[in-house]
């Protein structure tokens, strides 16, 4: 079992399983979000229980925060090591030639990920931690969609989003598939489930955007 | 008739820094093999009291797995499923520039220009890729085992695998994983490599680490370089047999 921790199988393994943790995180996330351009009503009580439900703010989201702090810690592990196994680079690399855009540039959109993700954490969450526990407001369940709105106002944040939401989907366009790899799951029977993961690849950071969108031009 | 200009990595040895050197080629046929063309500017080197290029080469039909050139940045150069043995002077056109590097990899030291030491492989495949059997007289006939055609076919396409290190040398991560792959696979799917499965996938993996190879990000790269076509289902298959036996302790 020691050999399965240090090896670099192990590592593979440890990025796929967070990564479909995460994968399984962003689908719960976009249906919440969804309730917000159909019912205020919906979504102010779904954030409302998201928000205050014990066993989601201090078990779930412990466990939210460890995986994705995880995948990216892991993630600049694996790139710096695979720098060091490089050795010396070539003077001439055709890398389009033999494989996707995509999966040759993971750690930069990696990037934009994580600085979307430092972003959100200031729009959302660190006024949430502060309205909770250091102004310590009194509870409010119809709050939430107008907080969602206002942060839809300007155009720069908008923007902001649609742009880290592209490099989502580029991101998931490999690391989906690849983690279906990294697992063993490879062959016959594995091929309709990469095509199941190619449209949630596009069409989850494309709901992101269209919820963008409409609470900007809906506000 | 074509006239080419070449850059050639040239590196005295093993500690020398190395360089792009750049050089003229004139009246090489398109039905010439990539490595008769070298020839010709060896013989025009040697002619010139300059130090010939050295390179990797042996049976020259594809079968050995000795040449190891990065041509215009592909492992093998642009044509598909050859090695550099394989590739012909017709891939390229009158006035063409090319790039001719080493396969590069930490662990793929240059010896000297475009030779490499793919000893790393040797200490891979030693430290598992084989089946201890004792061959004193007792062994089955292999022909008297049931082996679905599926299992056969599919482990006789893992063992096509001649070790070149072209899956190293295009992996931007330079990882081993489908050499060492098509190595565990060939074995684990016949019955006589059932016995060390679990020893097998764990040295071998264990050795391809210590070697200094970079982790396998599934870029699929290896896979399309390969000369032989070795599949990424290989690595899939690699990835269970290591979660199967890392299970069992």
């Amino acid at each position: 079992m020691s050999g399965l921790l240090s090896s670099s199988l192990a590592k593979k393994y440890a990025m796929a399983l967070s990564a479909f943790f995460l994968i399984f995180f962003l689908l719960m996330h976009v249906t919440i979000n969804l309730l917000s351009v159909f019912s205020e009503d919906a979504f102010n009580v779904a954030s409302h229980f998201m928000g205050t439900n014990p066993v989601i703010q201090f078990a779930m989201q412990p466990v939210l925060i460890f995986g994705v702090i995880f995948h990216f810690v892991m993630g600049f592990v694996l790139e710096i090591k695979n720098k060091k196994a490089q050795g010396v680079k070539y003077f001439k690399d055709n890398g389009a030639a033999n494989s996707t855009w995509m999966s040759r540039n993971m750690i930069y959109s990696g990037l934009a990920i994580l600085a979307f993700i430092i972003l959100h954490f200031i729009d959302f969450w660190i006024p949430e931690l502060k309205y909770k526990y250091v102004e310590v407001l009194p509870e409010d369940p119809t709050r939430y969609f107008h907080e969602l709105q206002e942060k839809f106002v300007s155009i720069w944040r908008v923007g902001a989003y649609v742009i880290a939401f592209v490099f989502l989907a580029l991101h998931l366009l490999h690391g989906f598939n690849s983690a279906f790899q990294s697992m063993g799951l490879n062959n016959k029977y594995t091929k309709g489930f990469k095509k199941c993961a190619n449209a949630y690849s596009i069409l989850i950071p494309a709901l992101f955007i269209f919820i963008a969108l409409f609470h900007h031009f809906n506000h | 008739m074509m006239n080419l200009t070449l850059k050639i990595w040239r590196q005295k040895g093993p500690h020398d820094k190395g360089q792009m050197v750049d050089y003229k080629v004139t009246d090489i046929s398109e039905h010439m093999s990539f490595l008769e063309m070298i020839d010709v500017l060896n013989e025009q080197l040697v002619t010139k009291d300059e130090d010939p290029v050295a390179f990797d080469h042996d049976c020259r039909e594809g079968i050995c797995g000795m040449c190891s050139m990065y041509i215009n940045g592909e492992a093998h150069g642009p044509d598909r499923g050859i090695t550099t043995c394989q590739l012909h002077m017709r891939m390229f056109n009158d006035g063409d520039t090319i790039t001719i590097e080493p396969f590069r990899a930490a662990a793929f030291p240059v010896i000297k220009d475009l030779v490499v030491d793919r000893m790393a492989f040797e200490r891979i495949q030693q430290a598992g890729g084989y089946i201890g059997v004792n061959t004193s007289g007792n062994t089955q006939d292999a022909n008297a085992i049931p082996i679905s055609k599926h299992a056969a076919d599919e482990a006789m396409d893992a063992a096509t695998c001649i070790g070149c290190g072209a899956c190293v040398a295009t992996c931007k991560n330079s990882s081993a994983m489908l050499f060492v792959a098509a190595k565990v696979s060939q074995y684990a799917l016949l019955p006589q490599g059932q016995v060390e499965a679990a020893d097998r996938v764990m040295n071998m993996v264990a050795q391809m680490d210590a070697e200094g190879f970079g982790n396998c990000t599934n870029t699929g790269a290896c896979e399309v370089e390969c000369p032989k076509g070795i599949s990424l289902e290989n690595i899939a298959r690699m990835n269970r047999e290591y979660l199967k036996a890392s299970s069992k302790g």
